[in-house]
């Protein structure tokens, strides 16, 4: 992951200058610098264009922060017909469904990732790779209309039983009761598990690649079961890398659209219920965007804007994250 | 995939009933792209043509069969506000709508006066899945507490009154809505607005439904949401309910009937309503006894003024086809036709489109 190349600035002609012509040197000159030039524009375009994306979207949804001011990211109602546009129940929706899929997906990924690193037979270990790597592959329209068609109504009477148990204890209603619909937040993040599922296994089996085999030969030799050398040796050593995996698979949850729209049950309400239907910030921008005009349309990029803000944050924050867990770790 | 349907160059999206009428019109169509070399030939005219997707359907079919090849008449869809817009920014030749444009977004149309030419109406059906229980009959205040909520099981006192013979079940109303803003819900919730004064949701493209409710993309996907649950009820526009076989409730009207969701009754409501000097309406609660009280009408808008000579020609005729022969295929795809009267006065209308 942090391997990096030294690269010789002169290259193989600044090696051997005196290799046949005596224009080589000049063209590789050339050459470089051209090279360098266009790579610094690749790279300067990146800032260009987020920079133009904060602009422009912030100009575009100015209207409606304008009229609606704090109330946008703290209103609790949603109508543009009333002309009424508070945000929250999509921010809401948004992280909840993110962070129930986060939680589903961590356990499932690292167990893959073990499972393929440390346990698979050699002969298991190209295919389990292709196999997780082929999930990221599918559409996400696709797991949408999975979703609706195929395990929603699988898990539909399962859904049921739970509301009619567990959602009747003392307690637990507040989570687990009903009524309990086909679409839901709870079938959103369990989509959304599936879709992250993927990078988050594969990010963190290659962090845990990079555990060094002496600590992991030397945690065995000491006595140690595999469950104890996974938590003693590859753990640790792993930190960052599993949060850098975690906040990947957090940003992909909380901007995933088509999916989420299609198994969420589009109805704006914060609830603890799990198994009521619910909103998400990309879900409604595309539902209504195509209708929207005026003021509605600005409060739609508004919510692109909080979005994309979000994502910020939670990468910042990763980062920071990731870089103190490192720092611990060197200090070990 | 659906603008290639939409295309005179392309195959017409479904097969249609092969009348011997149109027998002889679809022949008239292979030959002439036959003759073009399959779109080969530089068309005399294009009209592109964008927005309500309520009547889609409609405009692709008559797109198929228009008998002047040498025009090419395109329609994207994408909804009546896109519609709109593209028209008020020139994009489009001509776009559909299913609402009249509001008064203090005529200022964005830059090409001057626009003109409203009505095409087709459907009934907005009140549709619902509950086994055993058919033909239920409601009236505008019950639909309205059903769909804020407020009446929640389905042997509410308020609906068993007005279906005494029914054997209603303990069962949860479970209401579906359109997750998309659409023209489908402003004149569901116009209906109920000004038929129901117990309705407190407003009127509008998007309200704020209650909590619990499922929100579903289309009219297609509240009536797979409503075909889907026991208990389920949404409303969705004729053909899709027609098309997915749901029950659909009769809906009392302003004369106090129970009117069941047909095209008759929605052209009785077109033909019980008012119709406005520059041909708007709104069919929405109309008098008269066998008048369907939730029915939509759709327009078609265009710029008075024309940029060329072939341009308003090619409208000219693309318009007459529209309220002139092509309503003869508007009942087989699920709209009610223009009443006689109000075809002749779009038809009137068409002389007032100019160039220059």
């Amino acid at each position: 992951m942090t391997a990096q190349l030294t690269v010789d600035p002169g290259g193989p002609a600044g090696r051997d200058p005196g290799d046949g012509l005596h224009t080589r040197g000049l063209r590789a000159h050339m050459a470089n610098s051209t090279f360098g030039a266009v790579v610094r524009v690749a790279a300067a375009s990146v800032f260009v264009i987020l920079a133009l994306i904060v602009v422009t979207t912030t100009k575009e949804a100015w209207p409606a922060f304008s009229e609606v001011g704090a109330g946008f990211l703290t209103g609790t109602t949603w109508s543009p017909s009333a002309d009424l546009y508070g945000a929250l129940p999509f921010i809401y929706g948004t992280l909840v469904s993110s962070v129930m899929a986060l939680v589903l997906a961590l356990p499932i990924s690292i167990g893959i990732a073990l499972f393929i690193n440390e346990f698979a037979p050699r002969r298991m270990r190209a295919p389990g790779v292709y196999v997780v790597d082929l999930l990221a592959a599918i559409p996400s329209v696709v797991y949408g209309l999975w979703g609706v068609l195929v395990l929603g109504p699988f898990l539909l009477p399962y859904v049921q039983s739970v509301a009619d148990t567990v959602g009747t204890w003392p307690g637990f209603s507040a989570v687990f009761g009903g009524p309990v619909g086909l679409k839901s937040m709870f079938l959103a993040a369990v989509i959304l598990t599936v879709m992250i599922v993927p990078i988050i296994t594969s990010v963190t089996r290659e962090v845990f690649d990079t555990v060094p085999t002496e600590q992991k030969a030397a945690a065995l030799a000491l006595g140690a079961t595999r469950w104890e050398m996974v938590r003693g040796a590859i753990f640790p050593h792993s930190r960052d890398g599993i949060v850098a995996a975690v906040l990947l698979g957090l940003g992909r949850a909380m901007g995933e659209t088509i999916a989420v729209a299609l198994v969420i049950g589009s109805t704006a309400q914060i609830t603890t219920r799990i198994f009521a239907p619910a909103d998400s910030m990309a879900g409604v921008i595309a539902n209504t965007f195509a209708e929207s005009s005026g003021v509605n349309r600005a409060a739609l990029v508004g919510l692109g804007v909080v979005l994309f803000v979000m994502t910020i944050l939670v990468n910042v924050g990763g980062q920071l994250v990731a870089r103190r867990s490192a720092r611990r770790g060197g200090e070990r | 995939m659906d603008d290639l349907a939409s295309t005179a160059c392309a195959e017409p999206g479904r097969a249609p009933r092969l009348t011997p009428k149109r027998a002889v019109m679809l022949a008239g169509w292979v030959a002439a792209v036959l003759v073009l070399s399959a779109c080969g030939g530089a068309p005399r005219a294009t009209l592109n043509g964008s927005g309500s997707t309520f009547a889609k359907a409609f405009y692709e079919e008559a797109i198929a069969f228009f008998p002047e090849t040498d025009v090419q008449v395109t329609y994207a869809g994408g909804g009546s506000g896109q519609g709109q817009q593209e028209l008020a920014d020139g994009v489009v030749t001509w776009a559909g709508t299913d609402a009249t444009v509001k008064p203090e977004d005529l200022g964005r149309f830059e090409g001057g006066a626009i003109l409203y030419f009505p095409t087709v109406a459907a009934p907005i059906t009140v549709s619902y899945n509950l086994s055993g229980v058919d033909g239920l009959e409601l009236s505008p205040a019950t639909v309205a507490d059903i769909f804020q909520a407020r009446i929640t099981a389905w042997n509410d006192p308020a609906i068993a009154a007005e279906n005494p013979a029914a054997t209603l079940p303990d069962e949860p109303v479970k209401v579906v809505h359109r997750a998309d803003g659409s023209g489908t819900t402003a004149n569901f919730t116009s209906f109920l607005e000004a038929a129901a004064p117990n309705w407190t949701l407003g009127a509008g493209k998007e309200v704020n439904w209650p909590p619990d409710t499922v929100g579903e993309k289309g009219n297609d996907g509240v009536a797979a949401g409503v075909q889907r649950d026991d208990g389920a009820i949404g409303y969705v526009d004729f053909s899709d309910a027609d098309a997915a076989q749901l029950q659909t409730a009769s809906i009392r009207n302003k004369d106090g009937r129970f009117v069941a969701p047909t095209l008759d009754g929605a052209e009785a409501a077109l033909e019980a309503t008012t119709v406005q000097p520059d041909l708007t309406f709104d069919p929405l609660n109309a008098p008269g006894a066998q008048s369907y009280p939730i029915t939509a009408p759709t327009w078609v808008i265009v710029y008075q003024d024309q940029p060329d000579a072939e341009t308003a020609d090619a409208l000219a005729a693309w318009l007459g086809y529209l309220v002139g022969d092509a309503q003869a295929m508007a009942r087989d795809l699920g709209y009610a036709p223009l009443p006689p009267a109000l075809a002749l006065q779009a038809e009137q209308q068409i002389d007032r489109i100019r160039n220059g």
